[in-house]
């Protein structure tokens, strides 16, 4: 009798229990093709580190910012490498939730692009290796622009857009001037549209972080803004972000793209993109201030300070954002395909700057970035789409919910910057601030 | 005349039940055509029908992701949370089918209230529960927690089944001198079996298609399907079409499923609704 109790808890036990194992790390990440390359290429990382075995964890973007914020605050322990973006590693990094990074001499840190470097920073220390980068920049449909007899200037101001998207703008037939983020999110509309109000002159926060949504900049900023997709974007624009748009542009069906640079590499694909030859890339535009007129975002490593295995985690940052390793990905799927905005020895690569179109007006947009800089008068914050204070997440969806209802017609821009007035000032007197 | 209207009335009932069931059964046809597509065609507006059929998806998901180990965490979650359950509900709802009292509509109504707290509500006391354990990413976590999760629903049918046994019956049982147990196992039990087999199948496909506790209990150990489904959204770049292909494979095993086992299902479900 002992002897089948005994079978079947074994049994139970084998079925039910699941333990993690020493020298097995997991990691916790977004499913995009970089990090799905990188996936793939875990083997070579295992082979020159025997003993270690990686496990992935693949999540989609919200789940994976809660996950491993509950893992963090609770020590879960479940994730030895985390994805986190340029808000959180230095939030989290001066709270001592994670890890320092420090890697030898091979690592070539001074490679590293300054303003990755600096918004994965917390006191001057590393808390975050990025993967990869991105800023934001204007893609455009050139045969449109020279049919309708139209430039497009490196670095063109917003009312010119919004000419070129008047002049290309053709809805009956499908094609839409221009395309932006409508979809409520802080890191949808809201990151889109606090790049456009830093270039018209508006702030989130004063010195004493009062909130200024209710000033004329920012009015100014969001009335253009929804004007300008009221006549000439796709109908249905507050439901549209990054995915949205990337199918109606590869889809032949926007003029223009105000985006992350990463979509370059998308929409000049053909076997993506239906226009893949017929595009072409501007900085940013601007209207009375360039500073904080594009984003600056990093998908990075970290080590969150629970993990038992932290020497073993800290090597496999090393080796997944290292120089080796984008020369790995350019000789196992071409140039054309590394992980690009992190280091500069990729854009002075000849073999990268041939495979890759829009390397010169990316590398221009994400060294223009200065999160520390980035509005015209000053703030105590720094963040160019954010404000790198665990209050903004909360204040940013509450935000791009008014501005997608204002988008949508449901209140008037006056309302819902006087309903995100009241929400920023309310998160932020809870918070103590003042 | 009316010997023709009668014959006029069977094929517009039957065109209208093959509508219906074309209806209800469009979003999976659309979704299986998607997963042959490739992203482009995924994203075509207008929409195509026809095209030429690829399996690349369904390739690129078997490289990617290990299936048949999220399979598996789905059987044993599925069926484990429904049996816990099951034995938890057979003597709750016998007791109160059985022996009720002043309470025993309110302790129902209690128990089904349970079910109206969003399950977000608890994430955080059970994670830190689970934590303390030692059960995160483990199937345990998930046994237990889908037992618990659908307990008021089996209580609830098993329950309602028990009534509809004539008192009689057991009545006669106990005065052959059966024990409680006995007049469970070998009265009540038989007479509400296909009861008892519906609502566990039942159980068994809202275990499997229960993604929230899933999602957030589990690593890389003890995902379910559910959770490689969610896995496969990305936050930048087209995914539709090999999104489509891992919830057509998630789906398929439960549909499978449930073709077998459809007439206890039916019967189960009709079981006393005509006496």
């Amino acid at each position: 009798m002992k002897m089948l109790q005994a079978t079947v808890a074994g049994a139970v036990a084998a079925v039910l229990g699941t333990a993690a194992m020493a020298g097995e790390l997991t990691i916790a990440t977004v499913n995009n093709g970089h990090m799905i390359e990188m996936q793939k290429l875990t083997s070579h990382f295992e082979e020159a580190n025997p003993g270690i075995t990686v496990n992935w964890v693949t999540l989609e973007e919200g789940t994976l910012r809660q996950r491993v914020t509950t893992d963090i605050t609770t020590k879960g322990g479940q994730f030895d490498v985390m994805t986190i973006g340029m808000y959180e590693a230095p939030i989290w990094g001066a709270r001592g939730w994670l890890e320092e990074l420090e890697f030898g001499a091979d690592y070539e840190v001074d490679d590293l692009l300054p303003a990755m470097r600096g918004g994965l920073s917390a006191n001057g220390k590393l808390y975050a290796a990025p993967f990869y980068g991105e800023s934001s920049m204007i893609m455009y449909r050139k045969d449109l622009v020279e049919a309708a007899g139209m430039t497009m200037p490196d670095n063109p101001t917003w009312g010119h857009v919004a000419d070129v998207a008047a002049a290309i703008h053709d809805g009956d037939g499908g094609v839409y001037g221009i395309c932006l983020r409508g979809k409520p999110g802080w890191g949808d509309n809201t990151a889109f549209l606090t790049t456009m109000a830093n270039s018209f002159g508006a702030r989130w926060f004063d010195e004493n972080w009062m909130p200024q949504l209710d000033s004329p900049a920012w009015n100014h900023a969001v009335s253009f803004y929804v004007d300008l997709l009221t006549n000439y974007g796709p109908p249905g624009s507050s439901a549209n972000s990054f995915n949205e748009i990337l199918a109606l542009f590869n889809e032949g069906r926007c003029g223009m793209w105000i985006d992350a640079t990463i979509a370059a590499s998308f929409i000049s694909d053909p076997r993506q993109s239906k226009v893949a030859d017929r595009v072409a890339f501007a900085q940013a535009p601007v209207a009375v201030t360039h500073r904080g007129a594009n984003w600056l975002w990093a998908w990075a490593l970290a080590v969150p300070a629970g993990t038992k295995q932290a020497g073993d985690a800290k090597k496999f940052v090393e080796w997944a954002t290292s120089k080796a390793y984008i020369e790995l990905v350019a000789d196992t799927n071409g140039w054309g395909s590394v992980p690009t905005g992190t280091r500069q020895s990729t854009y002075d690569n000849p073999n990268f700057q041939a495979a890759a179109v829009f390397a010169d007006a990316e590398l221009a947009a994400i060294l223009s970035a200065d999160p520390s800089n980035s509005t015209q008068d000053p703030t105590p914050y720094t963040g160019v789409q954010f404000a790198a204070i665990p209050e903004f997440q909360a204040i940013g969806i509450a935000v791009g919910q008014q501005m997608s209802a204002a988008l949508a017609g449901n209140v008037s821009v006056e309302e819902a910057l006087a309903a995100a007035q009241t929400a920023a000032d309310r998160e932020m007197r809870k918070a103590g601030y003042y | 005349m009316r010997a023709r209207g009668r014959n006029l009335r069977l094929p517009l009932r039957t065109g209208a039940a093959w509508a219906a069931a074309f209806v209800m059964f469009f979003p999976i046809l659309w979704m299986m055509l998607t997963s042959l597509k490739t992203e482009l065609q995924a994203i075509s507006v207008p929409p195509l029908v026809l095209f030429e059929p690829t399996l690349d998806n369904f390739v690129l998901v078997q490289e990617r992701s290990d299936y048949l180990s999220y399979a598996v965490n789905s059987v044993v979650t599925a069926f484990g949370g429904t049996a816990v359950a099951i034995l938890l509900a057979i003597p709750a709802a016998y007791a109160m089918a059985v022996h009720g009292g002043r309470f025993t509509k309110d302790i129902l109504l209690w128990m089904l209230s349970t079910k109206m707290l969003p399950a977000v509500g608890v994430l955080m006391p059970v994670y830190l529960l689970a934590q303390m354990a030692g059960l995160l990413d483990t199937r345990t976590v998930l046994v237990i927690i889908f037992a618990m999760i659908n307990l008021p629903i089996i209580v609830w049918m098993l329950f309602s089944y028990f009534r509809e046994v004539p008192l009689a019956i057991l009545e006669a049982a106990r005065i052959d001198g059966a024990s409680v147990f006995r007049e469970i196992v070998y009265v009540l039990l038989p007479l509400t079996w296909g009861g008892i087999v519906s609502t566990a199948l039942l159980s068994i496909i809202l275990c499997w298609n229960e993604a929230f506790w899933s999602i957030n209990l589990t690593a890389s150990d003890a995902g379910t399907l559910t959770a490689l489904v969610a896995s496969y959204s990305s936050p930048e770049g087209l995914f539709w079409a090999k999104l489509s292909a891992v919830s057509t494979l998630s789906c398929a095993p439960i549909v499978v499923f449930g073709w077998f086992c459809q007439k206890q299902l039916v019967q189960g479900l009709t079981f006393g609704a005509v006496k």
